[in-house]
């Protein structure tokens, strides 16, 4: 087959089950080794931060975190314009799988991220604009689930939670300014930016990159995963239907 | 439309139709506020802008789930979906319905509510022109809500929990728009903000709302 290599090759669920079926177990590996070598670089073989201490290393679990919490979202986001406009259902499941790890990022960078206020503003929270948009993103990944959960045609629940997620989009980009605007913060800048003058220091910045592409890995290989088990749960569902009816 | 939302509030106005329960249910948010917080005059009217949006948000939650759900269980919706009414203009009408019979009394009761919680005198008008300038948001996106779930049986927690996230810019920039004015500072930006959150839910959300009404149609 001289057939030219398409992502869309990958909306027909046979193709992609062939084909993840060998990715998952790689991208996990990977995403499980470049995590531990992330992370033990990073605990044991980096200094203690002159004034944070050891608690600076709260920063390879937290900033990877919150950066794939809004990058769930907006992979959440192509997919359901993808299902929208293309009615792909891998798309469509994709999206479904990929709340819940999108929703467990978002509390992992809530939590590390009061475990790391305590110790130095004082407090586990304070109502800081970027801890407050992180809430109500955390907000927004719940109602898209319940309604998932909600309806029972796999179609209309795709239909109705994909036209949410673009008009939640809005909404949390609005709910993002809207939240500076209301309140200055205690949280610092970009940890990780172009602009080398605001960034962490070097010693910190490539154990820290190594845990964003475990992360990155990680959250690839979960999502493909959960796709695969949610095209299975489609398929039994229609079995089970067939049966019923002879 | 104009008879589609003539004929919404005329429902709504009559008994059973629940046009009362917005506004009790305001009046006792507010009653029950010196409760929780205590009297003192002073810290009541600090607290008093932000009490009486969330009061009217909350309000405004409470009938979202009457916008469609009556007309989808005697097949009222099915039939204006085959109207020759575009569906837009079919949850836009639904949303001005709703606005008239929620939005603009609580606007209106809103100052006098006001007294209560000992808002400074500067503040009425302006709590009174954020509400005016908010609630249709919180009308259009409450629609979009209630277009979202109106195939499911027992949706108006979910409502709740899909659409308050959503009021979150209208009740920053409302709220702020009420305290600035209480407190005789500048409120210019948040006034303009708000009036565009606004703006942006009347031209966007209608577009919205009847997709997800399509969908629960199908």
């Amino acid at each position: 087959m001289s057939q030219a290599f398409s992502i869309w090759s990958y909306a027909n669920p046979t193709r992609f089950m062939a084909t993840t079926e060998r990715a998952v177990p790689v991208l996990g590996g990977l995403a499980g080794g470049l995590l531990a070598l992330g992370l033990i670089w990073g605990f044991f073989f980096t200094p203690d931060d002159y004034r944070q201490g050891a608690t600076v290393k709260i920063i390879y679990l937290h900033v990877p975190s919150a950066m794939m919490a809004i990058n769930a979202w907006a992979m959440m986001l192509v997919a359901s314009l993808i299902w929208l406009i293309r009615r792909h259902h891998v798309s469509a499941l994709a999206a479904k799988a990929a709340a819940p790890v999108g929703i467990t990022m978002t509390l992992i960078a809530l939590v590390t991220g009061a475990l790391w206020g305590q110790p130095m503003w004082g407090t586990f929270w304070a109502w800081d604009p970027r801890l407050t948009s992180f809430l109500i993103l955390f907000l927004f990944y719940l109602g898209y689930i319940a309604l998932w959960q909600a309806i029972e045609d796999p179609d209309t629940a795709a239909d109705l939670t994909s036209v949410l997620c673009l008009v939640g989009s809005v909404f949390a980009v609005l709910s993002r300014y809207a939240v500076n605007f209301w309140n200055q913060g205690l949280h610092q800048g970009a940890s990780l930016s172009l602009d080398k003058a605001e960034n962490v220091s070097d010693v910190f910045y490539y154990p820290l990159l190594v845990c964003i592409a475990a992360f990155v890995l990680l959250f690839v290989a979960l999502v493909l995963a959960r796709t695969r088990t949610e095209i299975r749960a489609r398929r039994l569902a229609v079995l089970e239907a067939r049966e019923r009816m002879e | 439309m104009i008879r589609l939302i003539l004929r919404d509030v005329t429902l709504a106005v009559r008994a059973g139709g629940g046009f009362g329960l917005g506004l009790a249910f305001y009046l006792i948010v507010v009653v029950l506020t010196p409760f929780a917080i205590g009297p003192e005059s002073g810290q009541l009217s600090r607290i008093a802008p932000g009490i009486l949006w969330l009061g009217a948000l909350l309000a405004c939650l409470l009938s979202l789930d009457r916008i469609f759900a009556l007309d989808r269980e005697d097949g009222t919706l099915e039939l204006l979906a085959t109207a020759p009414v575009p569906m837009e203009g079919i949850a836009l009408a639904k949303a001005v319905a709703h606005w008239l019979t929620t939005g603009l009394p609580l606007t209106l009761s809103a100052p006098i509510l006001a007294v209560l919680l000992n808002l400074p005198a500067p503040g009425h008008v302006w709590l009174a022109a954020s509400l005016a300038i908010g609630t249709p948001a919180l009308s259009l996106i409450g629609t979009f809500g209630a277009a979202l779930t109106v195939g499911l049986r027992r949706g108006g927690l979910l409502l709740s929990l899909l659409v308050l996230p959503l009021y979150v810019p209208t009740l920053i920039f409302g709220a702020e728009v009420a305290r600035r004015g209480a407190e005789g500072m500048d409120l210019s930006a948040p006034l303009i903000l708000l009036a565009a959150v606004s703006a942006g839910s009347v031209a966007l959300l209608p577009f919205a709302a009847s997709a997800a009404l399509r969908v629960n149609l199908r």
